[in-house]
């Protein structure tokens, strides 16, 4: 048992190290969730993609490194530490191109992944629907079999970047009479500005446009954009989803430079004599390091052949819940300018506690409810019966 | 980079754990807390002979040791197991008596790595003015500042809120040595015994979870196992959670301690708060769920319930921690 890492694996730090320190921006970019903001983003992943930082796990064929599982966890801790941007491409690289890496055709993997890579094309999630959030398998947008392809009809919600978002992927049911509600369900990628398709932005919490609900009217999808067999969808999609809940939704390095900058600031600003917020303060460092600890145990584990399936629940509820402990004892340590917004002048480190506070309130709800994790941990880790929900 | 035990170490456990359900052990823990010591110091022979004690002393003193990562390993066994005695403070003293100097060390490690004597420490500077069992051990080290004494009589026992754990104020006795080694010897042995503290309270909270987990599967209500209901699920959930998470503190800080690192106070320190509170709430789970049956003495249940708190305030309260980790 040891936590050294291998020269190479310094030497990957280090060269990251080098590289984030001459290009991240002195000054943070506007939000993502803003139009201004997702250009700016879009092209920060063109800049990262230029000297292939953008995908350091992938194949080099696409953009990548080839770089291993802990040495993703390298580059993510630098990343966090350097106080990059956040990126605006995550739902494809971390939902839509494992699924390709799996279930797609080299030639959808030629064709996806490089503008995928390079921000050129920037990807939303389209799974949830008004009446299927938890329940997904409940979903009603069908695909309906055309010449040469698909139409797809109904409503996706809550998708996440959508509003400035270029192509999407989602789920929709192609056969209408299956036995169950898990069959007969396809996995497709369409495009936001075809005919039939309308956006409408849905402020979140801040009023920022971070999702949309997509209409879709008899949209055409050609056959080559269909990922794994027609009907098999169900089973396409969740073979990846345990990536979103998992390790590479939220690396540790996030929480660990969150813990750090919070140090700081309790360092900087709080009164000594205030033992409950310390206490706090200790919780989320405390808590930041857990989490990255338990992430070496889990690359451990794959990388002696193991794979990570149900304990990726325990990772999301750990980690959901940890962003809001380490975003609301910051808040606290602001005091009066904790309820600074993120555009207001006076807002502390240019406002990024204030909207990592508004995020981490989200975390509890997507990627899989807290709710349902704690089923499937309860279930599947502890071996307790069904019930009803 | 390989941060998962090895065969060795697993199997290692696995032998302490089929050797400890064997023995009755909740049965020794009872006998200790009446005051009956036979069958616990048969149960620590043995714990001997699988060389657990010999983990804390270095080879040159007939030991194996010192190796943090495998007392982690056994411990977490020991607290499962709800094993009585005073484990923790044997192997602090052990790695006191091995910083402080050869003469001492040479006279009783030996005797520690074998399983002849157990020892109690206090170190009244770290929290609590008790030693533990000092009724009981063979010697009894008593710290403070830089003085180390050996008390001449363990003082009245006191009852713990767990009865295995049996206190007292050690009275008298002969200096045995003075200065700063003693200092340093006694903060280096404070940080091991909070190591192992919290490798038990973490044992200790994965039995209560997993006795917790059979009984709900069995127990019905309304017709249904109760393990069915999705607010037993969840709280379960958390549990499993909490205990996750504190297990890669744990041998993170095991490490840190091997090492002799910078951090290593920092991480001990994190590992204790973090087991100590998830084996606690671990307790308050057990009982809630196992309803007015968890609530009775008669069932096994309360051997871990009962020790839950006294082992998250040992060696280092939850505050204490929490300060020692953004002291660094």
């Amino acid at each position: 048992m040891d936590l050294d890492f291998s020269a190479a694996e310094d030497a990957f730090r280090a060269e990251a190290r080098a590289w984030l320190t001459a290009h991240v921006p002195d000054t943070p970019l506007p939000s993502l969730e803003t139009e201004e903001g997702f250009a700016a983003h879009r092209e920060w992943e063109g800049t990262l993609s230029a000297d292939r930082w953008s995908v350091v796990s992938w194949p080099e064929e696409y953009g990548g490194r080839g770089a291993s599982l802990l040495k993703w966890l390298i580059f993510e801790e630098e990343y966090f530490a350097a106080g990059a941007p956040g990126r605006v491409s995550q739902n494809g690289i971390n939902l839509l191109a494992p699924t390709l890496f799996e279930h797609g055709t080299d030639e959808q993997r030629a064709r996806v992944l490089p503008s995928m890579a390079s921000g050129e094309v920037i990807w939303a999630q389209a799974w949830s629907e008004p009446e299927s959030g938890s329940d997904l398998a409940s979903l009603r947008s069908t695909a309906e079999r055309t010449d040469g392809g698909w139409l797809l009809r109904g409503q996706k919600t809550w998708s996440s970047r959508a509003a400035f978002a270029d192509r999407a992927f989602g789920l929709f049911r192609s056969d209408p009479g299956a036995a169950k509600p898990h069959q007969g369900l396809t996995y497709l990628m369409f495009p936001l500005d075809a005919d039939g398709v309308t956006v409408r932005p849905i402020g979140r919490l801040d009023g920022k446009p971070a999702f949309a609900e997509l209409f879709l009217d008899d949209v055409f999808v050609p056959d080559e954009d269909v990922i794994g067999a027609p009907g098999q969808g169900w089973r396409v999609a969740m073979s990846t989803a345990g990536n979103e809940r998992g390790l590479t939704l939220r690396s540790p390095g996030r929480f660990t430079a969150a813990a750090e900058r919070l140090t700081r600031l309790w360092r900087e600003t709080a009164d000594p004599s205030d033992t409950a917020l310390r206490d706090r303060v200790a919780d989320a460092v405390i808590g930041a390091r857990a989490y990255r600890l338990f992430s070496y145990g889990g690359v451990s584990r794959v990388a002696a052949g193991g794979s990570i399936g149900a304990e990726s629940s325990l990772n999301k509820v750990f980690w959901s819940e940890l962003d809001i402990a380490l975003h609301e004892t910051a808040l606290d340590l602001l005091g009066p300018y904790g309820e600074l917004s993120d555009g207001a002048a006076d807002a502390p480190a240019h406002g990024g506690w204030a909207e990592g506070h508004t995020f981490s309130l989200a975390g509890p709800v997507y990627a899989g409810t807290n709710e349902i994790q704690r089923d499937i941990i309860a279930e599947r880790l502890l071996g307790l019966p069904k019930g009803r929900r | 980079m390989r941060f998962l035990l090895d065969d060795e170490q697993r199997e290692f456990a696995r032998s302490l754990d089929g050797m400890l359900t064997a023995a009755d052990t909740p049965g020794a823990a009872r006998a200790w807390a009446a005051g009956d010591t036979t069958p616990g110091r048969a149960l620590w022979g043995r714990l001997a002979d699988a060389g657990v004690f010999a983990l804390a002393v270095p080879e040159r003193h007939d030991g194996l040791g010192p190796l943090p990562v495998e007392l982690a390993v056994a411990f977490t066994e020991l607290g499962r197991h709800a094993v009585p005695g005073p484990l923790v403070e044997t192997v602090a003293a052990a790695a006191f008596l091995d910083r402080l100097d050869d003469a001492a060390a040479s006279a009783r490690l030996p005797q520690i790595a074998s399983g002849k004597v157990l020892v109690s420490l206090c170190v009244p500077e770290a929290g609590s003015p008790y030693a533990l069992d000092a009724d009981t051990a063979d010697a009894v080290l008593v710290v403070e500042g830089d003085t180390v004494r050996l008390a001449d009589t363990a003082g009245p026992v006191q009852p713990s809120a767990d009865p295995a754990r049996r206190l007292a104020r050690p009275l008298g006795g002969a200096v045995l040595a003075q200065g700063p080694a003693v200092t340093a010897a006694a903060a280096h042995a404070c940080e091991v015994a909070a190591l192992v503290t919290a490798a038990q309270s973490l044992g200790l909270g994965r039995a209560l979870l997993e006795r917790t987990v059979e009984y709900v599967k069995q127990r019905t209500q309304f017709g249904v196992a109760i393990g069915s209901f999705q607010a037993v699920k969840h709280r379960l959930a958390d549990t499993l959670i909490a205990l996750e998470f504190a297990q890669p503190l744990l041998h993170s800080a095991a490490l840190a301690l091997a090492e002799g690192a910078d951090h290593a106070a920092a991480e001990v320190a994190a590992a204790k708060v973090t087991a100590g509170e998830a084996a606690y709430a671990a307790a308050r789970t057990a009982l809630q769920l196992h309803g007015a049956v968890g609530y009775t003495e008669e069932l096994d249940l309360a051997l871990w319930i009962r020790k839950a708190r006294p082992l998250r305030d040992a060696w280092g309260t939850p505050a204490a921690c929490r300060a020692r980790v953004l002291a660094s």
